[in-house]
This record gives structure tokens, C-alpha cells and sequence, in this order.
């Protein structure tokens, strides 16, 4: 039992995770201030929730890579809806309206994936672009820095604030709790209900599935829908923090959120993956990624650490899974092939 | 018993019927899987189905299932007829299918593996892990096996992941219980335990129907016997008007008299000897010697250790103690390219996971082991050498396929096993080691199969079978080693012991295994 929980790809990012905290603590005590433990969340909470669905996706067997583009199209649609009527409420309605504009978006992935059983790379590879181009050509492609007043405020929403010894006053963004609400609606629903069980089954193995009665196309529409209403939250935080509606944002991190899930463990194979790991997973590039600008490491080279990182996090499993598949006799045709080529 | 009534009135016969199926047919581009093939169950009846490799056996499960839809025919279940039939009402009107493939989930564990169809059919919409382990314990408790509930499937034996099948299957209050091939990893022990049980549901009405190429216990569980041959129902009559060889009459069109192997005893120096070859938890102590041209056959239960013998010759499993030698010399067997670079090869047990890639073509998969034996000077593949070696064995094996360039998956269970076999057959090791070498496979094959591993050994190869088929044994051996509990608990020439012999002292490590009760 032990031996099972140490081998686990979470353990081994969690122990990663500790072990940097711990270095980089030693270098530069700042890190251990309030005030960058308050950034670091921030920093994680829009990855943190587009990583929840990409796991969902991830375990089923599939790959979504329209979740940037579904973010940005919802956020910035929002927007110019709010702005043209003049919306004076508060930020809910801001983040009902993006999701429930993320979830068709998500359909419309469903649509092609469930119904006509395309590749879901090329599917979502296909709608990125689409809904890309529909928001910069119809939509509009300018910066909106003049926000509805609902928007405009919800970077100040903090949940408290303390004052350090300096004097400074720093607060933790109340975003963070979208982060959590979303990781315990995730778990509950992957481990506890038939829902989630069938897109394990999924990403086990379709045919099985399909043999077992689960309805295929109904798990497809809920998977896609779910990425898409929390990529469509995930892009109003996104905004309201950064207080700007920029239509050119986010696209183009969609690979970097992938690489965080799989380094916690999910498998590009589809059939694994927790929602404990993929924190971790995008715990970790977070600290990463922030930290080595605490230790003045220039910017160009935090793309090459965190490559590494996510190549040695991801090929530590594969490799020990060959050798533990060597000794329990499962799959000694690929090994052999290896060898003989 | 209902099912050995003789036959009732026909009107009674279609208002009794649990299942029955109308002028079936099914074709796979172009491929004439089932033709015109009508069946009636009964509840409480065992029927069996035999027929060739490829002959549409699990197609027409399949099709029973709602997991594949006839092109013409219908379905009617408890006097329900059904248009289009979805692999959910077959379930909701108790029909559970235990697949050729098993059809499992790698990556859940056994218990889920055994409870999530049974929650599924019941519309369970929230999952309690405590029931989930409950379900699967009291499945296993039925047939009377103990596997650990907390393991991925993934990571267990092709036994064990037949005993999660069957469970799965059990488990459910199914009307009408399909085992496509169900007992082809199992030994002796487990398959009576499975047919004790089968018998119980038997008497509470639940109809049976039974693939398997194993004629014995077709003879020993059927009510009724259909033949199919080419997708066409040949003959489709009670037991009771049935034996061996008719059985494979009908099956084949032709009689089968299998003769045993002339082996000529030799005193050459052994191929391969192994003295007190231990692997702690294994098997331990084992010594014997395979000269060339012997056929050493190995048999014992699940869990005697054979199989793992048979992976550490092939440098898979470390040894503890003991020596393997070659040609007289010591050698180290350290891993599997050192045991291919003593000229030993191994056909593994769980052939369809382990032995082939299923979305690659048929040819590919025969001629990978090869390759390198293909390519002409600058490395590149020679495709007629590629084309000739794939005629050859598709031939040899008499392999089902109308193109070798489609995928593996396209072919029956039982071709699927030829092409395995031709892949190593075709990479001419001096030691051949074969761990049930025709399982899955039937019996017109079988022995051509047996005749193709006999010319082997008369060139000079030296080869050990792995088996449970005693028959299978008795024809192809000149030499047996009875294996129990890791060690070896007799050896014993072919001309010496008889097929009842044998079987007594199989059984009778049964009884020794199994504990008190
Ligand atoms: N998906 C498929 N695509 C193409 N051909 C198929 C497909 N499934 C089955 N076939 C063909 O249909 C025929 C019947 O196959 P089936 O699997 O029903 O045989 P079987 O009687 O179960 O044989 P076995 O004893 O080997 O399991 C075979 O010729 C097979 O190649
Ligand atoms: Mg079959």
C-alpha cells in the first residue's frame, strides 16, 4: 500500500513541489512572505480551472485545445454585451453570462465529436481557429480598458488583506475560491457519480464502454459543455483581474495547461488522471514560473526550466511503467521491438 | 433440468423462447460473416456454439448483444421484437455476454471492473465504493475465487482477467448468461467451479449459450448443439444425437485422426538443460533437459509456477538460484534480448494484449519480429521478401483473411492467435517455448498446428509446450512434466501414461490446492 502511494506521479510532484519550496525559501526569503503566496495564487486560479477541464477531457481520451479560444470569445463578448446596455450590476452576472456563453461553445466541440465521431484534435484544433477568428473579425479586436463598473471593481475584491512589516498591504483575491469550488465539483463528480465513472470507462477503453451500455455521445456533450463553462469562467477572471478586455489573450497558453495536467499525472492516453495531481501539477509551473524571477533568473531562460521540468515530470512515469510492465510480463512486445530496432 | 425435454411443439417452442433470432445475415465489406442463421434459447437451456475459426461465432453475439447490427433479420427477446437493438436493452432484458476479449477496463480496478455494468443497468447514479466492493466480493465468493479487489486489471494475469469477466457477467440477475470462449485461460479447478455455477443458474431458469473449441465441455455443458460453418448453420440438434467425431465432422467437413509425434530418442547433447532452477515465490527446484528434436510438454494449474518458468528461460523473471544451460555452456539468461541472443523464443500466454498490435496491419505484425532479415543492403525493406514471407505464413497457418493488409483486429479470435504464432515461427529460434500454443483455436487447426510444431522438432528445434489440453499433450510430446506448486511433482514418457492417468494426477493436485471445504 505504501509502496503503491510513493510510486504515484502525485506523490512524486508533491515531493518535487516541496523540495523546490524549500530551495527557493533558502535563496530569496521572500518567498515565504504572504504577499507572493497571494500572487501565486492569483497566478493559479485562471491555470488552476483550466486545468480541471482539461483533465475531464484528458481522462476521457480526447484533447481540447479551443479552451483558450472558447476563454477569450466568451470574455470579451461579455464585455461588449455589457457595455452596449450600460450594465451596472455586480460581477455575477458577468461570469454567468461568459460561461453560459463557454458552454455553447463547448456544444458546438460536442456536436462534431459526439455525432460524427471526429478526432477531438482536429475538432478543437479546427473550433480554436473558428472561434478565434469570429471574435477578432465580428466581435472586435481592440483592447477595452473602459470596463463596465461591475468589472472594473473586481480586482479589488479580496477576501482580506494583511499589512507586512514594511508596511505594505497585500490581499488574497477572492477568485481563488472559483479555483476551489471548482476542484471539489470536479472530484465529486469523477469519483462519485456514474457520470464521472464513464469518462474513466471512456478513457479505458470506448469499446468496452459502448459493449457495457454507457451512452458514449452523452458523456461527450457533458465533457465538452463542462470544459467549456469553466473555460468560460476561467476567461472572466481572466479579464477582471487583468481589469482589460484584450481579444488577443490567453490563446496560445492552451499548451502549457495541458503540459501542467499531465505532469499531474493525467495521461495523454486517456484513462488516468486525478484533480488532486493536476493542482499539484499547476502548482508547481506556478511556483516555477514565479519564482524564478524571484531568483532574478531572466525571463527567456524560465521557458527552457520549465520545458525540462515538464519533460522529466512526464517521461519519469512512462519510463517506470516500462520497467514495472518488464517484470509483471505485460506488454513485452514493445520492449522487444525497441530492442531489435 | 428443462433443456433435455425432448422437443416441444413448435407454437410452444416460439411462446417459450427466451431469445430467438430470424434469418440473420451479416457481411464485413464483403466478408460473409453469417448467412441466413436462425437460433432459438430457451430459458434453462445450454446451447453451444461450434464452428470454425472465423466461422461467425462471435459475430452473431455480438449481434445478440446490440454491439453489432445485422444487416438483415430480426431480434426478439421475451416476445419483444426489436428493430434496432442498442447494447442496453440486451442488458435490461438479461442478456450478459462474457467477450472472446474480455472486454475490460485497463484502468479501473477489479472491483470496479465487476460492479460498474451492474450499477450502470441499474441506473445507479451515484457511486458508493463500499457497495462497489461489496458487489464485486460476493461475485467472486459465487465461483469461489480470491482476487485482490484494490488492483487495476491492467497489472493482473489473463486468468484473472477472465475470472473479472466471468464475475461481471455473473453477477448481474442475467435471463440468459454468453460465454464467447470463456474458460480458454483457465485451468481444470477454476473451469469446474465456473461450471457448477452455470449448472445452479441452469435450474433458476437461466438459459446459457457457449462458445468454446474445447469439444469436451461442449459435450459436457450443451442441451443443444448449432454448428455453423462459413457463417451457415450446418447442423442445429440436441447432445444426445452427438459425440467427438461427429462434432468435428460437421465443424469441418472432414475427419480428423491426429497421429502422436514419432519422436526418436537421441543422445545428443542437450539444447537447453536447467538444473535446480529457483525463483523465490515461483517455482523452485526445477531440473530437466530438452534435447534436439524433443517436444517437452509442461502442464500443472494455475499457480504451479509454469508460466513463470517458462518467462524466466526468457530472461523476464530473475532466478534466484540454479543454472539454465546452452549447448552445454552455462549461461546467463539476464533479460529477454540475451535469451533471443541464445536463440529462444517465447510465444507468450495473453497473446491478444501482449502479442499483436491489434490497429496494425496483419502482414506488419507477421513479419515484425523479422524485419531485420527483410531489408536489403542501405536498410530499406524489401517488399516482395516482405509480401512472400506474409503468403508464406498465411498459407502455412491457413490464416482467415481475404487482404493481409487489414488490421489485426479484423480477424477472429482464433486467427488473431495464427498471426502470433507465424511472428515467432517465423523468427526460427533453436528453442521454441510456447505457452498454449492453440488456445482459442479449433480443432481442424489445431492439428495442422500441431503438425507445423512436430516438422519443427524434426528439424532439430527443440521445443517445450506449455498446456492444460491434455490430449493436445498426449499428441504433440514425447515427454511431460507435471508441475505443482512451483515444483516439479512428475515427469512422464507419452507412451507410458495414458490420457486418464494424466488427467487424475491433474486433478489430484487440484484437490491438494484447494483448502478444506
Ligand atoms: N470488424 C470486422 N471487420 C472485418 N471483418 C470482420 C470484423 N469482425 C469479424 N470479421 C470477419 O467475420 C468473420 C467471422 O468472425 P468471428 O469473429 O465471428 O469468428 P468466430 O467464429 O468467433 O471465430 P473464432 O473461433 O476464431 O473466435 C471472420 O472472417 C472475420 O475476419
Ligand atoms: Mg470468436
Amino acid at each position: 500500500m505504501l509502496k503503491r502511494i510513493l510510486s504515484r506521479q502525485e506523490t512524486l510532484v508533491g515531493v518535487t513541489l516541496l523540495a523546490l519550496c524549500l530551495t527557493i525559501g533558502f535563496i530569496n526569503p521572500v518567498f515565504w512572505t504572504p504577499g507572493n503566496w497571494f500572487d501565486l495564487a492569483r497566478s493559479a486560479t485562471v491555470t488552476g480551472i483550466f486545468a480541471i477541464g482539461v483533465l475531464v477531457v484528458l481522462i476521457s481520451g480526447g484533447i481540447d485545445v479551443s479552451f483558450t479560444a472558447i476563454a477569450v470569445f466568451a470574455m470579451y463578448t461579455t464585455t461588449v454585451i455589457m457595455n452596449n446596455i450600460g450594465f451596472g450590476g455586480g460581477m455575477f452576472a458577468f461570469f454567468l453570462m461568459s460561461a453560459g456563453i463557454g458552454v455553447v461553445l463547448g456544444l458546438i466541440n460536442a456536436f462534431f465529436i459526439a455525432r460524427f465521431r471526429l478526432p477531438t484534435l482536429i475538432v478543437t484544433l479546427g473550433t480554436q481557429s473558428l472561434f478565434r477568428g469570429f471574435l477578432l473579425f465580428v466581435i472586435g479586436s481592440k483592447i477595452i480598458r473602459d470596463l463596465p463598473p461591475g468589472m472594473a471593481e473586481y480586482s479589488g475584491a479580496f477576501l482580506f488583506t494583511v499589512t507586512d512589516s514594511r508596511g505594505i498591504t497585500v490581499g488574497l483575491h477572492s477568485a481563488v475560491l472559483f479555483l476551489v469550488g471548482v476542484a471539489i465539483l470536479a472530484q465529486i463528480i469523477l469519483r462519485y457519480t456514474m457520470l464521472g465513472r464513464s469518462i474513466y470507462a471512456l478513457g479505458g477503453s470506448r469499446e468496452a464502454a459502448e459493449r457495457a451500455g454507457f451512452n458514449i455521445a452523452h458523456t461527450q456533450v457533458f465533457i465538452y459543455a463542462f470544459v467549456g463553462l469553466l473555460a468560460g469562467l476561467a476567461g472572466m477572471i481572466y479579464g477582471g483581474l487583468n481589469r482589460q478586455a484584450n481579444a488577443q489573450d490567453i490563446v496560445g497558453q492552451e499548451l502549457d495547461v495541458i503540459a501542467a495536467t499531465v505532469l499531474g499525472g493525467a495521461s495523454i492516453t486517456g484513462g488516468r488522471g486525478s484533480v488532486i495531481g493536476t493542482l499539484l501539477g499547476v502548482t508547481l509551473v506556478t511556483v516555477l514560473s514565479n519564482s524564478l524571477i524571484l531568483m532574478g533568473i531572466p525571463s527567456i531562460w524560465q521557458r527552457v526550466v520549465i520545458g525540462a521540468i515538464i519533460i522529466i515530470g512526464t517521461a519519469v512515469p512512462a519510463i517506470r511503467a516500462l520497467r514495472a510492465g518488464r517484470r509483471a510480463n505485460v506488454e513485452i512486445e514493445p520492449v522487444l521491438a525497441e530492442q531489435r530496432s | 433440468m428443462t433443456g433435455r425435454a425432448s422437443l416441444p411443439a413448435p407454437q410452444h417452442l416460439m411462446a417459450d423462447a427466451f431469445l430467438t433470432l430470424n434469418h440473420i445475415s451479416k457481411s464485413f465489406a464483403g466478408v460473409q460473416a453469417l448467412d441466413d442463421v436462425s437460433l432459438v434459447v430457451k430459458p434453462g437451456e445450454a446451447h453451444c456454439l461450434v464452428g470454425e475459426n472465423g466461422s461467425g461465432k462471435s459475430t452473431l453475439i455480438k449481434i445478440i448483444a446490440g454491439v453489432v447490427t445485422p444487416d438483415s433479420g430480426d431480434i426478439v427477446i421475451n416476445g419483444r421484437s426489436f428493430q434496432r437493438l442498442y447494447p442496453m436493452d440486451a442488458i435490461r432484458e438479461g442478456i450478459q455476454v462474457i467477450y472472446q476479449d474480455f472486454s475490460l477496463f485497463p484502468n479501473l480496478t477489479v472491483a470496479e471492473n465487476i460492479a460498474l455494468n451492474y450499477q450502470l443497468s441499474r441506473n445507479v447514479r451515484v457511486v458508493r465504493w463500499g457497495q462497489v466492493h461489496q458487489i464485486a466480493q460476493t461475485a467472486l465468493d459465487k465461483i469461489g475465487v480470491r482476487l485482490p479487489l484494490d488492483v487495476e486489471v491492467e497489472s493482473i494475469s489473463v486468468a484473472d482477467k477472465q475470472l473479472v469477466a466471468i464475475c461481471r457477467a455473473l453477477v448481474q440477475n442475467a435471463r440468459l448468461i454468453i460465454m464467447d470462449e470463456a474458460t480458454t485461460a483457465l485451468t481444470e479447478k477454476e473451469i469446474r467451479a465456473l461450471f457448477r455455477v452455470i449448472r445452479n443458474v441452469q435450474q433458476e431458469g437461466v438459459a446459457v449459450l457457449f462458445v468454446s473449441h474445447k469439444l469436451n465441455e461442449v459435450l459436457e455443458i450443451a442441451d443443444k448443439v448449432m454448428i455453423i460453418r462459413n457463417g451457415r448453420v450446418v447442423v442445429d440438434t440436441d447432445v444426445a444425437s452427438l459425440d467427438r467425431s461427429k462434432l468435428t465432422y460437421y465443424m469441418t467437413g472432414r475427419q480428423i485422426e491426429e497421429a502422436d509425434y514419432d519422436y526418436r530418442p537421441t543422445n545428443e547433447q542437450p539444447l537447453l538443460e536447467v538444473r535446480h532452477l529457483s525463483s523465490r515465490g515461483n517455482f523452485e527446484d526445477i531440473s530437466f533437459a530438452l534435447r534436439p528434436g524433443e517436444i517437452l510438454g509442461i502442464t500443472g494449474l494455475l499457480g504451479s509456477g509454469r508460466t513463470e518458468l517458462a518467462l524466466s528461460l526468457f530472461g523476464v523473471l530473475p532466478v534466484d538460484s540454479g543454472e539454465i544451460l546452452i549447448d552445454g555452456q552455462p549461461a546467463h539468461v539476464r533479460d529477454i534480448q540475451s535469451a533471443i541472443h541464445h536463440g529462444i523464443g517465447y510465444v507468450p500466454e495473453d497473446r491478444l494484449t501482449e502479442g499483436l498490435f491489434l490497429d496494425q496491419s496483419i502482414s506488419r505484425n507477421i513479419v515484425i519480429r523479422t524485419i531485420d532479415t527483410l531489408t536489403r543492403p542501405g536498410g530499406l525493406l524489401s517488399i516482395s521478401q516482405v509480401n512472400r514471407q506474409v503468403r508464406y505464413w498465411v498459407e502455412q497457418l491457413s490464416i482467415k483473411t481475404h487482404d493481409p493488409e487489414l488490421p489485426a483486429k479484423s480477424l477472429s479470435g482464433g486467427n488473431q492467435q495464427r498471426v502470433v504464432l507465424a511472428k515467432w515461427l517465423a523468427s526460427k529460434p533453436r528453442i521454441l517455448i510456447l505457452n498454449g500454443p492453440t488456445v482459442g483455436v479449433d480443432v481442424g487447426s489445431k492439428m495442422e498446428l500441431h503438425e507445423i510444431i512436430k516438422n519443427l522438432a524434426r528439424e532439430g528445434i527443440g521445443i517445450l509446450v506449455i498446456s492444460d489440453d491434455i490430449p493436445e499433450l498426449l499428441h504433440l510430446c514425447n515427454r511431460i512434466l507435471l508441475m505443482r506448486r512451483g515444483r516439479v511433482a512428475g515427469v512422464f514418457d507419452r507412451p507410458e501414461i495414458t490420457e486418464a492417468e494424466l488427467t487424475a494426477r491433474l486433478t489430484e493436485a487440484t484437490s491438494m490446492a484447494r483448502p478444506a471445504g
